[in-house]
């Protein structure tokens, strides 16, 4: 019988295969295969223009559109829309072609050596092909100028999500589109240039036209119903206001110091961080200051709106702004500054209040020339809860943060929404005019380059960085007025970056390739660009990125009742364990761990079962074993419990306990033990719970 | 079990003296911190030795929350951390924080000044303390120190006036201030999330009134205003400098610019003018209408509301005149009413609720003949009407909000013990939560039954959630695991990976059992026999036939051999592991039963 039984055992141990198939069903946790797409995290660039980003980052589950800035500086490649017929202007000669033929010359006009396109002037989109644009679920902004793509976004796309933004930069980008809007569609025009578009003819045209990017991407402003019905899918947001998507990610805005309302971004789940950083400033101008401090941690930062002119010190710039200002008009010139209507005007005019007294500037009419000048002047007076701190304590005394009220009271500010109507009766010269647009393009801006630009006793003083100053002046050019260029850029420069990157220490830094090199007019700078360790991942326009990062947990919720239930066991001094079965829930992206349900009694049927009724439901869940079953303990155990005729033998690896009677036999192992019986379940059962009362279930 | 406490120090059963102390997950917070226009003794401040009889009041409280500007709210304030001492923050909300030094001014210069007391706290002691003010935006998530969070949420009632929900881990309380759930002319509605909180505390003062729709209320008011300066008569309408006044400002220069009516309409206190600026600046927190039409027509800006001179009080003909402060306790209100009180012409507006002990509450409940200061009796001749336009939510707006939040308990202040035990009863009837409703100096328990957040590997959770798919997606989808406790750190894991970070390693059970069939068949066929037969029992199994002759049901192994002894048996060895102990005993009992005779 013996030798039987042994035989029993061999082929018993051909099923040792067994232990590798359940192994490999259920596997290790690496081996799971987990949706990828999930795990990883995109970031989707849809513009190339580093201060006027539009990114889309997919992170978890969510689709999130960083931003929608709009790059105008296209518009520079067109003639200007001038409010009054500009016989100068209208006068321009066709451009022909080197071989004689005239076929653009309707489109295609030269000015002093240069080609422009003789069209309503038109703006390069974000890429709308590069993801389906449906799939956004919202978007953030983080200042208003880092939203004027965004009627072309909501309006021109199947986009459905949400949009995230501050009060102060909804109603001050209300007032930049409203103007933009005004300003062109008050000069109809009649001729829409698409000739010179075509790849063919496109190739023939001199510099910079020749070298236009993504023409065919270009679209005429929107319209003002556009922006409205864009601006209604705005949800007006807070700082440190946690808004939680899809239970899923939490984002959160925090100031960042440029302007009115600007933010920063957080996006985070319980384990990962993305900072989203645009357009930040640390100098004390007067928005409320930026929060650092909230930055740290991240596990991947974007960086994007540093400085366009990284070489400027702003407060120098408005020092030079305001000596030419003074010296042009002691002379009995005037001075025109090309300007937003909202921003760094208000500083301008701060600073003007504080100046014009000493500087005997007191009878010099001060006018600011824009469809929106009086909403700009007036909201920036009630945002308190977002201005730095001085201007705050003005407001608690009640007196109006920005003094330009003051400047308006003593009417040495007057503004005007256009030059038609009251300021014809009441223009005065010599006189500074704050007006748009500062690509000289369009508004008002235009007619005083007109008016006053064949004379040297003038001045036209460029404040914004937006805009190269020469190409924005080639269409005016043979002129003789003055040109004085103090752009003032409030953003962050390289030094105060790589300040910051060191104070906030993220593990990645993602930014525009321009960023990752010296300016390329000014080679042999290393120190403008951003140095970071590792060195930061560069994205440019139309490029996918992935980004690097590892996510392992997931927060869960362990209902009350069944932590209860748990019996925590101290494994090792310090450990604890408590196996958990439970009842996942999945809602929204949170998940929820119950008390399983009470195995229903099946109703006392008298219907004859049939053999499948049987088949268990589904799989329960045994834990997993661990432990060792020491041999003599055993056999004492099996002995107490009646079996009388238990032979222990030895085999390599350890020992096989027969039970000679019940024809049953247990090879018991370091890590394995098995039993093997006939098909006695009372048997089995009983020897089981004996072995189990040596093992630990995990 | 954890529990949130919460004491009344005021406002228990009572209007006034707002201040509400609350105990939640170890943290202490300290809710409002008003004085009682009833009382001019000790008992118009909160009892602070309640918290404690000799130390630092910063060493018992973790943060102070003001909800908004009214006195009843921060009255008591430069007491507290002045006089008492606190060196701790202080939250309030940008307009509160603006507004709340030049009220408590006021009522320092009233107290101090007018009715000479001393032992009262100073100007400076009011700058000192809103230096330890910080200011908060609504919605914003301020974080008190690592555990404790607040947030504010709008409340209308009055500019600046917030909701506040204070946080610690998954335990949340509402406070909700002073609010009011339907929008003004110049506020709008109170608004929370569904927050849910553990518990809502709500003020009740107008716990059992529903009031008529505010047009009516609107349209009465102009009505008496109308007929009253029609007949020559005089009106008074007691109010706070700033709240209502705005709001029935609005309404009047609304009204007199349709009617073309020429009666001057006065306001009284130099507060006037710097309160309507306070609005203008703050336009942010009024509401829709006003913020999107301000730069054309600013709201704040009244044309036929002027300044009061006190000389004016005695002019013939009819005025209006808003005068402060609004109870008739003390001040210009309160002289003024004295002078026309005599004339049946005139008429008194009592706008807004009055404090037991102040004339307005007085005259309100019918009293005619006032005992004044020097034992005078001043007879009451004029009208006296009250109309209700303070901005508290009424019993429908307060189930309105809570509904909106879906507290899980809810407790009530700022009301009349008995008015609040008919709302409370309302409350439990309607959401099945508790209410409860402490009087001063009484402690109210709740227990909260929290979850506890673990976090759980991802191989986990996606294995639990990839299994899930596949039968049905609704159902609920049972999971294992493994939780490992480690000093506060609660991690789910799957028993593999809790094994192999413990460096343990899994100890395979394994049965193996055998089954006797009488088959004197080959041994393949048998096999092809059991195949069969599984197959067609077990449908929603993968059962497989193996290229070595073996069968497999899931992870379950058989194998057939023919017995040594006799050929017309076969043996079947079914082997499992302990984890697959259901099937595999399942499929031994199955087998002993025999192959059934058709499948041959």
């Amino acid at each position: 019988m013996a030798s039987s039984r042994a035989g029993w055992w061999w082929d018993c141990k051909s099923h040792e295969a067994l232990g590798g198939l359940r192994a490999e069903q259920e596997g290790g946790e690496r081996d799971i295969p987990v949706n990828r797409a999930e795990l990883s995290m995109k970031l989707y660039c849809l513009s190339g223009h580093p201060t006027l980003p539009c990114n889309v980052l997919k992170f978890k589950s969510t689709t999130i559109m960083l931003d929608c800035g709009l790059d105008m500086t296209s518009t520079l490649n067109f003639l200007p829309l001038p409010l009054v017929q500009s016989p100068r202007l209208s006068k321009l000669p066709g451009w022909v072609l080197k071989d004689g033929s005239t076929f653009l010359d309707k489109e295609l006009k030269e000015c002093s050596g240069h080609v422009f396109v003789d069209s309503v002037p038109e703006f390069c989109l974000p890429e709308t092909e590069l993801l389906d644009l449906s799939t956004v679920d919202v978007i953030l902004i983080s200042n208003y100028h880092c939203m004027m793509a965004l009627p072309y976004i909501t309006e021109y796309t199947r986009f459905t999500g949400t949009v995230y933004a501050t009060e102060p930069t909804v109603q001050i980008g209300r007032l930049l589109m409203e103007e933009l809007v005004n300003c062109i569609e008050r000069v109809p025009k009649d001729q829409s240039a698409f000739m010179w578009k075509n790849k063919e003819v496109q190739r023939l045209l001199p510099a910079p036209l020749k070298d236009a990017v993504e023409v065919s991407m270009w679209r005429k402003c929107y319209t003002m119903p556009e922006v409205n019905a864009a601006l209604s899918k705005i949800q007006m947001v807070g700082y440190s206001q946690k808004i939680e998507l899809f239970g899923a990610v939490q984002v959160t805005p925090l100031s960042s110091g440029y302007a009115l309302g600007s933010s920063n971004w957080i996006i985070q789940s319980h384990y990962e961080k993305v900072s989203y950083v645009s357009g930040s400033s640390l100098l004390t101008t007067h928005p409320q200051p930026m929060d650092q401090a909230s930055l740290k941690n991240s596990d991947v930062l974007i960086l994007t709106g540093l400085t366009q002119i990284p070489t400027a010190n702003p407060d120098g710039m408005v020092g030079e702004f305001c000596s030419n200002l003074a010296m042009t008009v002691r002379n009995g010139g005037n001075v025109l500054v090309p300007c937003y209507p909202s921003g760094v005007i208000y500083d301008l005019l701060e600073c003007l209040y504080q100046y014009i007294d000493s500087a005997g500037l007191s009878n010099v009419p001060f006018y600011f020339i824009s469809p929106v000048a009086n909403s700009s002047l007036e909201f920036s007076q009630i945002f308190a809860e977002w201005l730095c701190h001085n201007k705050q304590t003005k407001v608690y005394l009640p007196e109006p943060p920005f003094p330009h009220a003051e400047l308006i009271q003593t009417n040495k500010l007057k503004h005007y929404p256009s030059i038609h109507g009251d300021f014809s009766n009441d223009f005065k010269q010599p006189c500074v005019v704050f007006t748009g647009h500062p690509s000289l393009r369009f508004g008002d801006v235009v007619h005083f380059m007109e008016l006053w630009g064949k004379s040297s006793l003038n001045t036209v003083i460029f404040t914004e960085p937006d805009f190269s100053y020469l190409d924005a002046l080639a269409p005016y050019q043979p002129l003789a007025m003055k040109c004085v260029y103090c752009p003032i850029d409030t953003r962050l420069n390289f030094i105060q970056v790589s300040k910051l990157l060191k104070e906030v220490q993220p593990l990645h830094v993602v930014c525009p390739e321009q960023y990752t090199q010296p300016p390329p007019t000014q080679s042999h700078r290393t120190d403008l660009m951003i140095d970071c360790q590792p060195p930061p991942m560069s994205y440019r326009r139309a490029e996918v990125l992935t980004l690097p990062y590892k996510r392992r947990y997931e927060k869960i919720e362990i209902m009350p009742e069944l932590a209860d239930s748990l019996v925590p066991l101290e494994i090792k001094p310090g450990i604890s364990l408590a196996t958990v079965t439970a009842v996942l829930h999945t809602k929204d992206n949170k998940h929820v761990l119950q008390l399983p349900p009470k195995p229903l009694q099946p109703p006392a049927s008298k219907k004859r079962k049939r053999v499948s009724d049987d088949v268990p439901e589904c799989k329960p869940l045994k834990p997993l074993l661990s432990g060792s079953i020491p041999v003599d303990q055993f056999v004492q155990m099996l002995e107490k419990h009646g079996f009388s005729d238990v032979k222990v033998e030895d085999t390599a690896k350890g020992h096989i306990v027969l039970l000679q009677e019940a024809e049953t036999l247990i090879q018991i192992e370091e890590d394995s033990t098995h039993i093997i019986c006939d098909n006695d379940e009372p048997l089995r059962v009983k020897l089981r719970d004996l072995v189990l009362k040596f093992l630990q279930k995990f | 079990m954890p529990e949130i406490k919460i004491t009344p120090l005021g406002a228990g059963q009572d209007v006034g003296r707002s201040c509400i102390l609350v105990s939640i997950a170890g943290k202490n917070v300290m809710l409002d911190c008003g004085m009682h226009m009833g009382y001019n003794d000790d008992r118009r401040f909160p009892d602070f030795s309640y918290i404690t009889q000799n130390g630092r009041l910063t060493d018992f409280l973790d943060c102070v929350i003001i909800s908004h500007f009214h006195l009843d709210h921060c009255g008591a304030l430069p007491y507290f951390s002045e006089m008492v001492g606190y060196d701790g923050p202080i939250y309030m909300t940008h307009p509160t924080k603006a507004i709340c030094p030049i009220l408590l001014e006021d009522y320092r210069k009233i107290t101090v000044d007018k009715k000479g007391e001393t032992n009262f706290f100073t100007s400076q002691m009011i700058k000192d303390c809103m230096k330890k003010v910080v200011a908060v935006h609504l919605h914003q998530t301020v974080q008190v120190d690592e555990e404790l969070e607040i947030k504010a949420y709008y409340a209308g009632h009055v500019l600046g006036a917030a909701m506040f929900q204070i946080k610690v881990g998954c335990e949340s309380v509402v406070y909700t201030g002073d609010y009011n759930m339907t929008p003004d002319r110049h506020l709008g509605a109170a608004w929370i999330d569904k927050c849910r909180p553990d518990l809502l505390i709500s003020e009740s003062t107008y716990a059992t009134t529903i009031r008529d729709s505010k047009r009516c209320r609107e349209r009465d008011f102009l009505k008496k205003v109308h007929e009253t300066v029609e007949r020559g008569g005089k009106v008074l309408i007691p109010v706070f400098a700033l709240g209502r006044a705005q709001e029935l400002c609005i309404l009047l220069e609304t009204f007199w610019e349709r009617m073309n009516l020429k009666a001057p309409i006065y306001f009284s206190t130099g507060l006037t003018e710097k309160a309507n600026h306070y609005y203008k600046l703050f336009i942010t927190w009024t509401n829709q209408k006003i913020r999107k039409t301000f730069v054309q027509r600013n709201m704040f800006e009244f044309k036929h509301i002027k300044a009061f001179d006190r000389a004016f009080a005695d002019n013939p003909g009819p005025m209006v005149v808003f005068a402060t402060p609004g109870m008739l306790h003390a001040g210009q209100s309160l002289q003024i009413f004295r002078k026309w009180a005599g004339n049946e012409k005139n008429m008194v507006i009592m706008p807004g609720y009055c404090v037991q002990g102040t004339v307005g509450h007085k005259i309100l409940s019918g009293q005619r003949k006032l005992e004044m200061e020097g034992r005078q009796i001043l007879e009451v001749k004029m009208q006296v009407e009250y109309m209700s336009f303070s901005a508290h939510a009424d019993a429908k707006g307060i189930m309105q909000l809570i509904r909106q939040a879906e507290p899980r308990n809810v407790l009530l202040v700022h009301g009349e013990a008995k008015k609040m035990e008919f709302l409370k009863q309302k409350i439990e009837q309607e959401f099945h939560v508790n209410c409860y409703m402490p009087a001063n100096g009484e402690t109210a328990t709740i227990f909260t039954n929290p979850s506890i957040p673990v976090d759980i590997s991802l191989g986990l959770l996606k294995r639990e959630t990839a299994i899930g798919l596949l039968p049905d997606a609704k159902k609920p989808k049972l999971m294992h695991g493994t939780l490992m406790m480690k000093d506060n750190s609660f991690r789910l894991v799957s028993p593999e990976q809790a094994l192999k970070e413990l460096g343990l390693t899994e100890h395979q059970l394994r049965f193996t059992c055998r089954v006797h069939i009488q088959d004197p068949r080959k041994e393949h066929e048998t096999v092809l026999r059991v195949y069969n037969h599984l197959k067609g029992v077990l449908k929603d199994y993968s059962v497989q036939h193996l290229p070595d002759g073996s069968i497999t049901v899931e992870s379950i192994l058989i194998q057939a051999t023919a017995h040594s002894e006799d050929q017309g048996t076969k043996v079947l060895l079914v082997s499992w592991t302990y984890q697959d102990e259901e099937l595999g005993s399942y499929l031994t009992s199955l087998l002993k039963k025999g192959l059934p005779q058709s499948t041959a």
